[in-house]
């Protein structure tokens, strides 16, 4: 599995619905719309790989599948950077 | 279930802690008297914010994690702070993308504009062509235009932007528009000709005609990559959505800060009764997001009012506010663009009772120029 980081040029600010995400550099907006995915995003560069951040934010496994693809299209709009 | 979209959720129209686009017309003072200008720009108003009060609501958006504003005017680049403001912005984290006529992007201002990621800019022109141009926003204009792109293109600032309000008469100049915006390695950006400010007085001969709104429909649909603040959601009517945001977003997502500080719901209705506060007062900018009970009840689940029995009630939302307030229709109405046709027996009905937008700076005397035709 992948390692992510939030990307060095991309802001992150709370929302209600979870969290809104700006790249300062493409200057793309991104809507994060659900708060695990908002804590997995945060914490991810404190991981090995993307499973450790997914249970350590306690998604229930079923889900694993939906967030790895949720993540990796983040990676694609450079909302995360592969380490 | 995560979901990641650039597209709205419901939940966006409730309103969130902080703007997402957030327009700041930092005075009312430009150098252009263009005929269709929101602000009824031209004199600088002596109430006008200080620097120290621009940089104050800068640390408040800073706070708020306010990610960029909108900056605009007037023409911004005449207040003599202005690039104090671009570095406190910068500084404080702040991303910035202005709107300029390009009268004073010189080689100087493009290398500094091109060497920070956080600046971006905009520059405005109206036709493809001088005569098309110069028609609604004054004589000469056009070549300062190409003049400040070709002075950030050499700077090496690709992308930055090219805005045009379409109107009848630039509205198949699309091709050539793109063709230009590509020629700088800059992005094309098209947004709709509202009825607010001097646009009041020239929307009847400058807003696009039913025919003219179908084949940009499809222009758009056809170049998805072209920008357009997602002012066109009233098009999504005719079928499929168009890409971006398809609601009214004021109070919402967007909101204005005029030059003396005024907060209205959205950058085209200047009006007292969309004024929600004032950044002067005490709470700022912040309380008067948050808090003020314009955008309180903006936020509200609306009403489709005569618009429910129609079947795109979902597709456009019943358009724009601005629109509607401003060529004297209802706000539960058809809005006057209406694909459908609604809005010609609403603006039939309305015409006697259209609102002047305040406050006005145009400049005394004649503006120095005449709406005309584009030559064939």
């Amino acid at each position: 599995m992948p390692a992510y980081a939030l990307h060095p040029q991309v802001g992150l600010r709370p929302e209600r619905f979870g969290a809104l995400a700006y790249h300062y550099g493409n200057r793309r907006l991104t809507f994060l719309n659900d708060e695990k995915l908002v804590i997995v995003v945060q914490t991810v560069h404190e991981y090995d790989d993307v499973d450790g951040a997914l249970a350590a934010a306690e998604v229930p496994e079923d889900n694993w599948p939906v967030y790895r693809v949720a993540l990796a299209r983040l990676a694609e709009s450079e909302v995360l950077t592969c380490r | 279930m995560p979901m990641t979209s650039r597209q709205s959720t419901e939940r966006m129209s409730r309103g969130l802690d902080a703007p997402i686009c957030l327009t700041w017309e930092l005075t009312y003072g430009c150098n252009l008297a263009c005929v269709h200008c929101l602000s009824s720009s031209g004199r600088r108003d002596p109430r006008e914010l200080t620097t120290s009060e621009l940089f104050g609501v800068v640390d408040e958006l800073e706070a708020m994690q306010v990610f960029y504003v909108n900056i605009g005017g007037g023409e911004p680049t005449l207040r003599p702070d202005f690039w104090d403001l671009l570095d406190y912005c910068v500084d404080h984290h702040v991303g910035v993308k202005f709107s300029t006529n390009g009268s004073r992007i010189t080689t100087r201002a493009a290398e500094r504009i091109a060497a920070t990621d956080y600046i971006d800019v905009q520059i405005s022109i109206d036709g493809a062509d001088a005569s098309t141009n110069d028609a609604v926003r004054g004589r000469g204009s056009f070549d300062v235009a190409l003049s400040a792109m070709r002075n950030l293109a050499d700077a090496g600032f690709a992308g930055f932007k090219v805005s045009v309000v379409v109107t009848r008469h630039n509205v198949d100049q699309l091709d050539e528009f793109a063709a230009l915006a590509a020629s700088y390695d800059a992005q094309l950006r098209l947004t709709r000709l509202r009825p607010s400010g001097r646009g009041a007085d020239v929307w009847d001969d400058l807003h696009v005609t039913a025919e003219q709104q179908r084949v940009l429909y499809r222009w758009l649909l056809d170049h998805p990559d072209t920008l357009t603040g997602d002012s066109f959601f009233h098009l999504s009517a005719l079928g499929e959505p168009l890409p971006g945001l398809n609601l009214c977003g004021a109070g919402r997502i967007v909101c204005l800060i005029d030059p003396i500080g005024d907060v209205y719901a959205c950058p085209f209705v200047l009006h007292d009764q969309f004024k929600a506060g004032s950044i002067r007062a005490a709470g700022g900018f912040t309380k008067v997001w948050r808090e003020s009970a314009l955008f309180t009840e903006l936020r509200e689940p609306g009403s489709a009012g005569a618009c429910a029995s129609c079947g795109s009630y979902d597709a456009c939302q019943g358009g724009c506010m601005a629109a509607k307030f401003f060529t004297g229709i209802p706000l539960d109405g058809p809005d006057p663009e209406c694909v459908h046709g609604h809005g010609e027996a609403a603006l039939l009905a309305a015409a006697a009772g259209r609102p002047a937008s305040v406050p006005g700076h145009t400049r005394n005397g004649p503006v120095p120029i005449s709406i005309g035709r584009r030559p064939a």
